[in-house]
């Protein structure tokens, strides 16, 4: 392994100004959380995020928002009011001296205040400005009002989510997935433009739409149209399908959800499947257990296609399927989890997102964050990486900023350079 | 138009979406993807190779539309890492390469003896990008994953379901697209790194951590507040809390399997929601005000439920817009692609050709970039298609050499 050469993220040295809210701050959470000198330029009063909740404590306070914690660690935030001309020279000056500006302004919105592109570049030629909006810059209904529920809906990850029954509407899956998804693909876009720039190449402008970009985001929604003009169709808690498959959801005995995975086929699988029932003394019970037995003699692996006209094949399978959920419904989620990856079946616990940050795996990798904020007298554990650089490590190197808090620090370093 | 990766080459072990998804955008971006496929099983060790849906019912190997849509644009040779020869080609390959990407199993790099220390020796600042569904590191390194089973472990199959009912999850392989993007977005970065530093480095990404970063504020919520999801028959993700929207909501339009999204985002949103159905409900005091409409949500969504029910989603989802309040159809995959301006028009589905299956169209970049646009050149590769062009032309084997690297069973 690399020993590194400084404690620092693969962006150390980028300098960033982010003009963001929901839509884009967390485009500048991942270059920062990457090294990068992220300045957030808030509005006076601070950025909108802040008043989002969740709060600590249940207490709105702009400081207090764990929304807006999430979204902008490792930052810095000055406050500009790019309705007044002095705010405007302020950003015009931090914009000259910086590598990207990442922005979710609405169309229009920049140019309006002489702060876009075509302004901006002269200053600044191998500026990077990367723009982040709902349909693009351009098309026709580059105006038009969203929110990341009407681009998913629009967008194509709403069909194929929801459950089997279909006078259940469709669903929306949590946590702005749509907003997120844009802001992987302005990373993506942003570094591809500094590797131009790296090797000679000046600044450009970056179009992202949130649309296009989870339009492309939905897997077979997309290329089974694509391909073969056909529609898939939403099943609970699995793939969306122009054929429907069998459930995979079942509940534990402790209430929570388990995806059964894949189910064994190969007579070792079934071997593996025998002595496990019989640790926990459930292989007698199992009603289906001499079928389990014949499958474990087999000198094959069991055929899923022949299984239709095929009723031994079926049947074993099926003994096989049933087992796996037998067991499910006799044991803890977790005790099901771990018994059957370790034993090579490929099974997933459904996680909230509590678990998953008292989870041992995740613990080991060092996923808890702590992050201290010295005027609360308090350390959080935040989410961590995405990511393991093993030679540049990923850090949240400074909580999430007061608003203005680094207003003139920021001035000061534009005027002195 | 120049290509903002022009002149990168990458090793390319990937397969199915979460690895192929990464490396796929790079050769969008003209870098130069090798992906290296074995010829004793066929490239088989991709489960999406050859597989459905097909274009015109034709089967084969190299005629599989998933497997074209994450591999365009790519090179494809084959190599057998069995024989010696075969492991000093890929050698002779990692010597010439930036970067060497791979989501094979935690081990099988390993086992194949091109780790990274090995890769390292090879050439000393190789870029080297694992994903795995738990990462190489940590007790469930070994642990078995595709899509389903990562977003079920990340928190992401939870978070998406309505009030009192089970999970209903993503209907897709959502973390085999996003996993992608963030192995592409570290092999992006680690590049920028040693262009700055001179430094190669490893990678390790665990899907399943990626996934859990797309929770943030739910987590904190614990960590801070000590609030799990799992209360009140929550969560229920078509309503919105953080910030508290309503209505907010999927509700049935006209027709078989119809459906609008309509999100009030504010004061202003909800008063021209209510302007324009202009009927008696919309003036309840129930709902004059946010957390009223928020207390009262079901009979909310009941009432605008029964005025959306009779009404087509394309009509009512623009007059909104108008309005001035964000709403949308469900749209199917036919309505979003071959009828939505915003992604046809804007260039978001190329045809590509492959050699084998003809023209077809797949997924494209969903951005613009004014001076390095994306293009996607060519079809994925068949079977060894460019096994000349990679032996011959960049490793500088002879035609009788690569003729005898058949023969063998190398390539």
């Amino acid at each position: 392994m690399t020993t590194p050469s400084a404690p620092t993220g693969p962006m150390h040295g980028l300098r960033v100004v982010e003009l963001c809210e929901e839509i884009g701050e967390f485009a500048g959470k991942l270059l920062a959380d990457m090294g990068a000198d992220v300045v957030k330029v808030e509005p006076p009063g601070g950025s909108r995020t802040r008043s989002y909740a969740p709060f600590l404590d249940d207490e709105p306070h702009p400081d207090r928002s764990l929304f807006f914690w999430h979204y902008n660690t490792s930052k810095r935030s000055v406050v500009l009011d790019l309705d007044g001309e002095e705010g405007r020279e302020a950003f015009r000056k931090l914009v000259a001296g910086a590598d990207v500006l990442v922005e979710d302004r609405a169309p229009g919105w920049l140019a309006e205040r002489g702060l876009d592109y075509e302004d901006l570049r002269g200053d600044n030629p191998g500026l990077i400005h990367c723009a982040i909006t709902p349909f693009g810059r351009s098309g026709p209904r580059a105006d038009d009002p969203a929110t990341d529920l009407t681009i998913l809906a629009g967008a194509g990850p709403v069909w194929s989510c929801g459950y089997d029954d279909h006078s259940i509407p469709p669903v929306r899956g949590g946590g702005n997935q749509g907003y997120q998804t844009g802001c992987h693909w302005a990373l993506i876009t942003i570094l591809t433009a500094l590797l131009y720039r790296d090797n000679g190449g000046g600044g450009q402008f970056i179009d992202v739409s949130l649309h296009a970009a989870s339009n492309v985001t939905t897997e077979a929604g997309s290329y089974q149209w694509l391909v073969a003009g056909e529609t898939v169709q939403r099943q609970t808690g699995r793939h969306a399908g122009v054929n429907p498959s069998g459930p995979t959801q079942v509940q534990a005995k402790d209430g929570v959800w388990m995806n059964t995975g894949l189910f064994p086929r190969r007579p070792h699988e079934f071997r593996i499947l025998i002595e496990w029932m019989q640790e926990l003394g459930l292989f007698e019970p199992y009603e289906q257990s001499a079928l389990l037995e014949v499958a474990a003699g087999m000198d094959r692996m069991l055929d899923m296609g022949r299984a239709a006209e095929d009723e031994e094949e079926a049947a074993l399978l099926s003994a096989g399927r049933e087992a796996m959920i037998f067991l499910v419904q006799h044991m803890d989620a977790y005790d099901y989890f771990y018994g059957a990856q370790e034993r090579g079946f490929q099974v997933g616990i459904i996680y909230a997102p509590e678990d998953v940050i008292e989870d041992p795996h995740f613990i080991a990798r060092g996923f808890r964050t702590e992050v201290e904020h010295p005027e609360l007298g308090r350390t959080f554990v935040y989410p961590g990486a995405p990511y393991a650089f093993q030679g540049s490590p990923w850090a949240i190197t400074r909580r999430p900023p007061l608003p203005g808090e680094h207003t003139a620090e920021v001035l000061a370093e534009l005027d002195s350079a | 138009m120049p290509k903002a990766l022009a002149g990168y080459r990458i090793c390319d072990f990937t397969g199915q979406l979460a690895g192929a998804g990464a490396t796929r955008h790079l050769a969008a971006f003209g870098a130069e993807v090798i992906r290296i496929e074995d010829p004793v099983n066929q490239g088989r060790w991709d489960i999406l190779r050859g597989q459905p849906p097909y274009k015109d019912e034709r089967r084969g190997i190299n005629l599989g539309g998933s497997f074209n849509n994450h591999n365009v644009g790519k090179l494809g040779i084959t190599l057998n890492l069995r024989t010696e020869r075969g492991k000093e080609l890929l050698a002779e390959l990692v010597k010439v390469s930036d970067v060497v990407s791979e989501n094979f199993s935690a081990g099988v790099m390993d086992r194949l003896g091109f780790g990274y220390d090995r890769l390292a020796a090879i050439k000393q600042d190789i870029i080297y990008v694992s994903n795995s569904g738990f990462g190489k590191q940590g007790p469930y390194g070994t642990y078995k994953t595709w899509g389903p089973i990562v977003q079920a472990v990340s928190g992401l199959t939870w978070t998406s379901k309505l009030r009192d009912l089970e999970p209903a999850g993503w209907g897709y392989s959502y973390m085999d697209h996003t996993g992608g993007y963030y192995m592409c977005i570290a092999i992006l970065a680690a590049l920028h790194h040693r262009n700055v530093t001179g430094e190669g480095q490893w990678v390790d990404m665990s899907c399943t951590d990626a996934g859990a970063t797309l929770t943030g504020p739910a987590i904190l919520d614990y960590t801070a507040n000590g609030r799990p999801t799992r209360r009140d028959g929550l969560p229920d993700s078509n309503h919105n809390r953080w910030p508290p929207m309503a209505p907010h909501a999927v509700y049935p339009a006209e027709g078989e399997d119809n459906w609008i999204a309509i999100a009030c985002r504010d004061e202003a949103d909800w008063r021209a929601l209510a302007a324009e159905v202009a009927e008696p409900w919309t003036a309840d005091p129930r709902f004059a005000t946010l957390d009223g409409r928020i207390e009262h949500e079901p009979a909310l969504d009941e009432a605008l439920g029964g005025w959306t029910a009779s009404r087509d989603k394309f009509a009512t989802a623009e007059r909104l817009r108008a309005a001035g309040v964000p709403a949308s159809a469900v749209q199917r995959p036919g309505e979003r692609i071959d009828g939505d301006a915003n992604t046809s028009a804007w260039g978001l589905w190329p045809t590509v050709q492959q050699t084998d299956m003809g023209d077809v169209r797949v997924d494209g970049v969903p951005a613009h970039l004014g001076e390095t646009e994306w293009e996607l050149t060519h079809g994925a590769p068949n079977l060894g298609e460019h096994n000349e062009e990679v032996y011959g032309g960049l490793l500088g084997l002879d035609a009788g050499e690569i003729a005898s690297l058949r023969e063998e069973g190398v390539i």
